[in-house]
């Protein structure tokens, strides 16, 4: 069955159609072609589709799209406004806590959410992200560009 | 030097940081199709028929293709030519592709998969290695099941009269390679009846070798384009071949752009994995320590197809006495088939198991001759002008030793070490190392793959375009081969980047593999960059009206007391109209290993490593804590320590995550936890602190002395935690991963 709904995507409402089975993710990188959010696994179990949605970080694969009907979601373009790196992305960059990249998205995410909702302890930021993989960096230097961003 | 030997951020990091990267599932192009595969039910089965006419129905669904719609060859070319990219009569594991759909959506692709019905009769299976070399087992490659023997004979270990032996085995179980991008392909028919292929992949010359296959068209018809690849270890270097010609054939059918991305269980199911080990081994050994004699029986799973199981087993067979000069070595070994997946490259490359095997059973032998097991290690460790087990005399760059005193300088082995017998209460402390020696490249056993080519380009402005054939896959290849063209022309590293890897950009360079990559597209870069070189610095002497050597050193060219920026130099270049663009070429000179008996150089240098790992174990629950692991690694020059660094957490955690919490489950062919939640890899909360230690025991055929790294942070991982847990409880387990069942019972 065919749906029309509204999302609010990084400030910008959208009206689109989607069927009832289709993910937030879906319709984030195959609807709206915001591709920056990822699919690692499509069951919840990795992390890389996070995006926040009505404040909290949510896994966009586990999300139907209608579900997201009238909420307001930010995704990792939101949050590189201006193409200006924002604090979580600039740690991520210089602690070289990327490798493949393809985890990235979704570990800024989370933090971003933690963050805005002035979780900004260590032991706080690291709950954040200890349900999302990465298979290339060990973490060490994730953990680095966490204490980067309590630091300030 | 300005730019090797700096830890620049890497280039591709801004891009993956906001998402602005292009994996190819972000791709996107006009009237894209998406595809899907149809798989055997059964781990060994003949095809009587196929109905698929429910499916055929499907609104939405474009086309439905099996094996006889292959327009070229229906097999996949790797090192035997036994794998079909479409089962035809008979598939031998469950999972193997029968037939792929193409509709207008993914979903429909998928709901059409699920309603094509496969008529068939199942056939005997057998799915362990050790029983299909049995006369009696069914056959799943040729006479004997049997792809590949290797032997190594050095000496005699019959006469080597040793005063004391030990011998056990030891078995590994499956690794997932677990990137987190899965298998993905998105492939382009051309006008002219060519195709582009855009994807994930660690060898594009593979890929581009399977394309041409399956269409049955010329090299120059196919462009192999290489996107940001999400993480491979190995998982991308045999299998994008299917994938990418599977997409290829579906393209040149429907004329349409074809994506096909595998889901996580499908990838789990059908994608290549670590071979699991069986290894019994002996060593003999003086009362004084030293090893004389060593055997070793080695047999990996295979699975169903042979893909790179004769090249996995080579690499284990002529590492498999360990790190240590011992002068009698007799090594056989096996690569079987099996009702299974197909096993193929993973980070390690068929060193991992057998060094889990060598690494617990020395600590074993130092047990027994009342050793301490760094005492052995020292005592047998190979030395500069030693011999390896193929009789390879290493008369430089050789740091093992150094690796073993940082390592446990780092750690406090002195201190910590206590014998087992001295430890009690519920949590337990042990301390454990591991040592290993890895032949960087492919040496003997890819010889006519040893070649790397790349296209150097100075532009007016000074911006520097460099093209390889070897790829960027998250270890920092772009990175480091534009610190390495950089500092060869006395650029500005802002100003060189590396293209995406494209096949119609260089010549076929062989895989992106076994740690080649610095070594072998770097020295190509430095054969272009040095015709390069010369032009410009003819101009810097015209321009400075000067003779003689010149030297580039902070974005000036220097001759004497006089100097010229860069900026001008080139503009100059330019202005007078000269050539500042090169091909390079490298090809790596004759190994002289023999196959016959195994002897000879087997590859041209050696990367060595050790680490130390400390637990804690709860003796109840089997519950292991890792404390602290340090990880110390002979590279002969690190072009950027902070991404060598990287790569050794990484490979440092991946290996931790092999020996203690990984394990994939498989009944009757069958793998029975395809997902992250029932395979688990480890995650921040588990993630000990890892410390890497670079050791710089230049290698002089390298580019400033560099060797390779992408996989030794992996190798002796598992068995220094292992040994650690030995040393904690007493308790010497001999199958990976060594989870907290084993550990209680
Ligand atoms: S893709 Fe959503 S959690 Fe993995
Ligand atoms: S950087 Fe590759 S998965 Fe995290």
């Amino acid at each position: 069955m065919k749906h029309e709904i509204k999302l609010f995507v990084n400030d910008i409402p959208y009206n689109i159609t989607v069927n009832s089975q289709d993910t937030l993710l879906y319709a984030l990188r195959d609807i709206l072609h915001l591709t920056g959010t990822k699919k690692g696994c499509g069951e919840g179990e990795c992390g890389a589709c996070t995006v926040i949605m009505d404040g909290e970080a949510v896994r966009s694969c586990l999300i139907l799209a209608v579900e997201a009907d009238g909420k307001k979601i930010i995704t990792i373009e939101g949050v590189s406004a201006n193409g200006k790196l924002s604090r979580v992305q600039r740690a991520f960059v210089e602690a070289g806590a990327i490798q493949c990249g393809f985890c990235t998205p979704g570990f800024v995410m989370a933090i971003e959410a933690a963050l805005r909702k002035k979780k900004t302890k260590k032991e706080e930021l690291i709950k954040a992200v200890s349900g999302h993989l990465c298979r290339c960096t060990g973490y060490e230097n994730i953990i680095k560009a966490i204490d980067k961003i309590v630091r300030g | 030097m300005d730019s090797v030997g700096k830890s620049f951020v890497r280039k591709d990091a801004a891009s993956k940081a906001t998402g602005a990267a292009l994996f190819t599932a972000d791709l996107k192009f006009p009237e894209m199709l998406f595809a899907a595969t149809i798989r055997s039910p059964k781990p060994h089965i003949k095809i009587l028929g196929i109905d698929d006419a429910k499916a055929r129905e499907v609104m939405g669904v474009v086309g439905i293709y099996y094996a006889k719609d292959i327009p070229g060859e229906n097999v996949v070319p790797l090192v035997f030519m036994d794998y079909p990219f479409l089962a035809e009569k008979e598939a031998k594991f469950q999972g193997q592709p029968i037939g792929l759909v193409v509709a207008r959506d993914i979903n429909t692709a998928r709901k059409a998969v699920r309603l094509v019905k496969i008529k068939y009769r199942e056939l005997r299976t057998v799915f362990d290695p050790l029983d299909a070399m049995k006369k009696t087992a069914p056959k799943i490659y040729g006479r004997d099941n049997i792809f590949k023997k290797f032997i190594v004979k050095k000496g005699n270990t019959k006469s080597a009269k040793p005063d004391v032996e030990v011998e056990d085995v030891f078995t590994t179980n499956y690794q997932v390679h677990a990137y987190l991008e899965t298998q993905s392909m998105v492939a382009v028919p051309q006008p002219d009846g060519g195709v582009n292929v855009y994807g994930s992949m660690q060898c594009p010359f593979y890929v581009q070798d399977a394309v041409k296959k399956i269409l049955g068209v010329p090299y120059n018809k196919v462009k192999i384009v290489q996107q940001t690849t999400g993480g491979a270890f190995g998982g991308k270097e045999d299998v994008p071949s299917i994938v990418a010609g599977h997409a290829a054939v579906l393209a040149a059918k429907t004329g349409k752009p074809v994506k096909l991305i595998y889901t996580r269980e499908e990838d789990f199911q059908a994608m290549s994995k670590r071979h699991p080990g069986w290894a019994k081994i002996k060593y003999g050994a003086k009362k004084n320590g030293k090893i004389v004699s060593c055997e070793v029986k080695y047999i990996l799973d295979g699975g169903a197809f042979s893909t790179l199981s004769p090249i996995v087993l080579w690499r284990g067979t002529v590492h498999a006495a360990g790190p240590y000069e011992i002068p009698n070595v007799y090594i056989e070994t096996y690569a079987v088939a099996t009702n299974k997946v197909p096993c193929g490259a993973y980070r390690g490359f068929g060193q991992p198991q057998i060094a889990f095997a060598n690494e617990s059973l020395i600590d074993i032998l130092a047990e027994k001759l009342g050793m301490n097991p760094l005492e052995i290690r020292r005592i047998n460790a190979i030395k500069k002008g030693g011999r390896t087990e193929t009789g390879h005399k290493i008369t430089g760059s050789i740091g093992l030793d150094k690796t073993i005193n940082l390592a446990v300088k780092s750690a406090g082995w002195n201190r910590k070490w206590k014998h087992p017998s001295s430890k009690s209460g519920s949590r337990r402390y042990g301390i454990g190392m591991a040592t290993s020696i890895y032949g960087v490249g492919l040496g003997a056993g890819g010889k006519h793959l040893a070649k790397s080519g790349s296209f150097v380009q100075v532009e007016p402005d000074g911006s520097v375009l460099v093209a390889v054939g070897n790829t960027e896959m998250g270890q920092g290849a772009r990175t480091v081969l534009s610190q390495i063209a950089a500092e060869a022309l006395g650029a500005p590293y802002e100003m060189v980047d590396l293209m995406a890897t494209d096949t119609s950009r260089v010549p076929d360079s062989g895989p992106t593999v076994a740690s080649r990559t610095t070594v072998m597209s770097g020295n190509s870069i430095l054969n272009a960059c040095k015709s390069i070189r010369k032009r410009i610095d003819d101009t810097v002497r015209k321009m400075l009206k000067a003779k003689g050597r010149v030297i580039a050193k902070d974005g000036f060219y220097h001759i004497g007391g006089k100097k010229v920026s860069y900026a001008n130099a080139i503009a100059r270049a330019w202005a007078d109209r000269i050539h500042l663009t090169a091909a390079g070429w490298f090809r790596v000179e004759g190994t002289t290993y023999n196959e016959k008996n195994g002897q000879g150089d087997a590859y041209f240098t050696y990367t060595y490593s050790t680490m130390v790992a400390e637990v804690e174990v709860d003796v109840e629950t089997g519950e292991v804590s890792i404390l602290n692991f340090v990880s110390a690694h002979d590279i002969g020059k690190a072009i950027n320590p902070k991404l060598a660094e990287g790569q050794i957490q990484g490979g440092g955690l991946q290996g931790i995550g092999y020996g203690t919490c990984e394990n994939l489950v498989l009944e009757n062919g069958k793998i029975l936890n395809p997902n992250f939640t029932g395979y688990i890899v480890p995650t921040a909360v588990d993630a000990p602190p890892i410390k890497p230690i670079i050791v710089e025991e230049k290698y002089k055929g390298g580019p400033f002395g560099a060797k390779g790294l992408g996989e030794p942070p992996l190798i002796c991982a598992a068995p220094a935690v292992a040994n650690a847990i030995y040393n904690a409880t007493g308790k010497r387990i001999k199958s990976l991963p060594i989870i907290p069942e084993k550990l209680v019972c």
